[in-house]
């Protein structure tokens, strides 16, 4: 991944259970937040349904429940981001986002070879900038429709 | 310069006038004698050249250039129209049509044309064995034609004229004008050139004449003799005012000048020169009359192209704009406002008015698809050796442009179809006591919120048997069940895949991938196709579609508190059921309705709805069908029903169940459309 790109990377950076994660500007359309989502039975449990988006009916996922986390209740900070991939836009809910970070393709480390958690699939690498570290999410893994249509119908 | 911007333009305006051409030449084949077609023939290829050789098409331009010929020839009678000169022609334009989708595929419109123009060619010098002897005798004695057009020549006519208005005192003058060679509108140029002139004199001759000038058939030069009594140098100088005049000669004829070369010019060839003079002069004003006309029609009838994407984006602004709509309704009920209910109210029947005219726009006459259909038909009647009349009604209904985009291909596996196998040949129809024209009506009208597309022809009909057996042998019924299936179910088999009661394949159809296809096509449109067959006599291929595939009428359901919408085409009725009078039939809940018995199905079980509230004594229930079968839905409460815009759920949620899209409130939730085909099986 970094040996491929030389130019700078602009991120935005959002939280989820207490971690920083982030994902290139270029793929994000809006932030926005959270309104009346309506569900769409016999769709994976990640998915928590369908928003209107100026006028696009636009699907919504849990990046809690995604990831395997424990989900809890929206509050003021939590907010939906808009990722458009390929002819795909999705929003995806985080805790918060409020942060965008230049950072040079250097700060970009392959992920570090740990078994264990479900969500080390969608990473494409970590971003260490002085102090902080975040994870870079490989949205295609995230949004891997393949996926998506096997997990389907086992969870309402 | 810079042509890409053109570029789309270019495509379009060549598509109708090869489109104009087809039909044109149909037209031609009917009455042969008719040179006004030819001219309408010859118009649109002229321009076709025009346009593709100022974008650079060479080989575009080049065959148009070779058809331009042939079809100048058959204008001024020196060819005959025969079957075979027109069957050239049609090649030439589909050689023509294909580089022209090339270019629009982001080709470069390249194509080895050389066969079709060596032909064109042929008919064009009167050589090809398919023209006559005659025509290659006219061919001989018009080539005299030739040097008349070179300037300072003038007839008996022109002559006395201008030797009169010489006597009168006028001055004879002829002026050469020069155009500069980027000039892109002659046409143009050449008619401001006309106008100064008019106003200076009076115009005697042309070289060339006025309708070659009109169609630019000229290099860069032409000369006009003109009678006038302004001095000659004005003459000049108002002239070389015209912008992309390159430069302008003038000098002043006498009688003197003039008469030798009327008087060298031998006797019986003036003779001839006259007559011809006059055809022209006469074919000219009818030519004259019929661009008024055409021009009168254009004048009435002004377009823009649109492109269909900004219609998209205005439609989506405006569903936008009916939201807020709804909620602007919402508060000023709630403030009881008078003055800002009056506003609001207003506003919205300007939107209602505007929402009209917006999907009227996405209106597309049926015949921009019909109209490829006629040269197809002739095409395949000839390919087949059958005999084929196809007629043609009701080519103005309009549909939604989205539906008239998918429609072509299911259309044209349906008429090469009947072709195929409904139509018999000349000899079986002549044994059968038929003429030996079969004949295919086309028909397409409107019927509530549905355009109906029908196909019938009068041909064979659909042989029970043949299609059961058949059905039988590919294994998409049992033996048990072909007994028991009407005429009418047996003639649905036909639109099952891996089904082809053709005995050999032929190129046309029956590979047995055609007619499920059309199914498929047709239904995903929303739409149903049925048979109805009589054997011996024909069958009618009934096509329904809906008028448009973005706003449907929906009923609005509460289910919990999730809100849904049914489809008002599946629904026969509602109907609020006791409790009590719910059967159980097989672990199936069934009611009686109406004498039959119908399942029911709880739609919050089927959509995992989180339960609230507990039901209560009467269930309310919709009975929707699909097809002959029918399904009541069990909803809590009936919400009301409403004209909504139909949305798809985007490419991440794909094939959920029995949801076909989604649409928009409007308090701007988005509720869901079920799928009532998913749900009956």
């Amino acid at each position: 991944m970094s040996e491929t790109s030389v130019a700078d990377l602009k991120l935005i950076i959002f939280q989820l259970k207490g971690k920083e994660y982030a994902i290139p500007v270029s793929k994000v359309r809006s932030i926005e937040k959270v309104q009346h989502i309506t569900r769409v039975p016999s769709s994976s449990h990640f998915v928590k349904g369908v928003i209107n988006l100026r006028g696009v009916v636009t699907p919504i996922i849990d990046l809690r429940s995604r990831f395997g986390m424990d989900e809890e209740s929206y509050s003021d900070s939590t907010r939906i981001i808009i990722v458009t991939l390929e002819d795909m836009e999705v929003g995806l809910i985080v805790d918060a986002a409020n942060d965008v970070l230049d950072v040079q393709t250097e700060a970009i480390e392959p992920q570090p070879e740990v078994v264990g958690t479900e969500e080390t699939n969608y990473i494409s690498g970590v971003v260490k900038v002085d102090k902080r570290l975040m994870i870079l999410l490989d949205l295609e893994m995230v949004l891997n429709p393949e996926e998506v249509r096997a997990s389907q119908g086992i969870e309402g | 310069m810079e042509m890409s911007q053109y570029l789309e333009v270019f495509i379009e305006e060549s598509k109708e006038h090869l489109q104009n051409c087809n039909e044109r030449l149909l037209d031609l084949e009917k009455n042969p004698s008719d040179l006004s077609i030819v001219n309408d023939i010859f118009r649109s290829a002229h321009t076709l050249k025009g346009m593709s050789a100022t974008m650079g098409y060479e080989d575009l331009a080049s065959l148009t250039h070779q058809m331009e010929n042939v079809l100048d020839a058959i204008r001024n009678q020196k060819i005959i129209v025969t079957p075979e000169t027109l069957d050239v022609v049609f090649e030439a334009t589909d050689d023509l049509e294909a580089m022209v989708f090339s270019i629009a595929d982001g080709g470069d419109g390249k194509r080895d044309v050389a066969s079709v123009v060596e032909k064109l060619k042929l008919i064009e010098k009167g050589e090809s064995p398919a023209v006559s002897q005659s025509a290659k005798e006219v061919a001989a004695t018009s080539t005299p034609d030739a040097p008349r057009a070179l300037k300072g020549e003038y007839d008996e006519f022109e002559y006395t004229v201008l030797q009169q208005s010489i006597e009168q005192g006028f001055q004879t003058y002829e002026i050469t004008i020069a155009l500069r060679e980027d000039c892109l509108l002659k046409a143009a140029r050449v008619f401001m050139v006309f106008e100064v002139i008019e106003k200076l004199g009076e115009v005697i001759k042309s070289t060339p004449s006025v309708d070659q000038l009109e169609e630019e058939q000229f290099d860069q030069e032409f000369t006009v003799t003109i009678v006038s009594r302004e001095p000659m140098s004005d003459i000049q100088s108002k002239v070389i005012k015209v912008s992309e005049v390159d430069r302008v000669d003038i000098h002043a004829l006498s009688i003197e000048q003039l008469r030798p070369t009327a008087e060298t010019t031998l006797e019986p060839i003036k003779q001839e020169l006259i007559i011809a003079e006059e055809v022209k002069i006469e074919e000219s004003a009818k030519q004259e009359e019929q661009k008024k006309q055409t021009s009168v029609k254009q004048a009435s009838n002004k377009t823009i192209r649109v492109n269909i994407e900004r219609l998209d984006i205005l439609m989506n602004l405006f569903e936008e704009l009916v939201i807020d709509r709804g909620r602007l309704e919402q508060i000023s009920r709630d403030l009881n406002n008078s003055e800002l209910h009056e506003t609001v109210e207003r506003m919205s029947r300007i939107s209602g008015d505007l929402q009209n005219i917006i999907l009227n726009m996405r209106m597309v006459p049926v015949e921009t698809v019909f109209n490829r259909f006629p040269r197809m038909v002739r095409q395949l009647a000839r390919d087949l050796g059958k005999k084929i009349n196809l007629e043609i009604v009701g080519a103005e209904t309009e549909l939604d442009r989205t539906v008239i985009d998918e429609i072509g291909d299911p259309l044209v596996h349906l008429i090469r179809n009947a072709l195929d196998h409904g139509v018999e040949t000349p000899e079986v129809r002549r044994a059968k006591g038929k003429g030996e024209e079969g004949t295919v009506i086309l028909k397409a009208f409107h019927s509530g919120n549905h355009v109906f597309i029908e196909l019938s022809d009068d041909g064979a009909g659909i042989n029970r048997e043949r299609v059961l057996n058949k059905a039988l042998k590919n294994g998409i019924i049992s033996e048990q069940t072909a007994a028991t299936l009407t005429d009418k179910q047996v003639y649905e088999l036909i639109f099952a895949s891996g089904f082809s009661t053709a005995e050999k394949i032929s190129d046309v159809s029956g590979r047995g991938v055609g007619l499920d296809v059309v199914k498929n096509t047709i239904e995903s449109l929303g739409g149903t196709v049925s048979i109805d067959s009589k054997e011996g006599e024909g069958s009618i291929f009934s096509v329904q579609l809906p008028l448009t595939l973005s706003i449907i009428s929906v009923m609005l359901v509460e289910i919990q508190k999730e809100k849904y919408a049914i489809p008002l085409s599946s629904i026969i009725e509602t109907a609020i059921v006791k409790k009590e009078d719910i059967l159980n039939a097989h672990n199936q809940k069934v009611i009686d309705f109406r004498g039959k018995v119908v399942p029911l199905l709880f739609l919050k079980d089927i959509f995992e709805v989180p339960v609230f509230e507990e039901e209560d004594e009467f269930y309310s229930v919709i009975i929707v069908r699909k097809g002959d079968k029918m399904a009541g839905l069990v909803v809590d409460s009936f919400i009301g029903q409403q004209e909504v815009v139909l949305k798809s759920l985007g490419n991440y949620l794909t094939n959920v169940f029995a949801i076909s899209g989604a649409t928009i409130l409007g308090d701007g939730q988005v509720a869901l459309i079920v799928d009532c085909n998913a749900l009956i099986k």
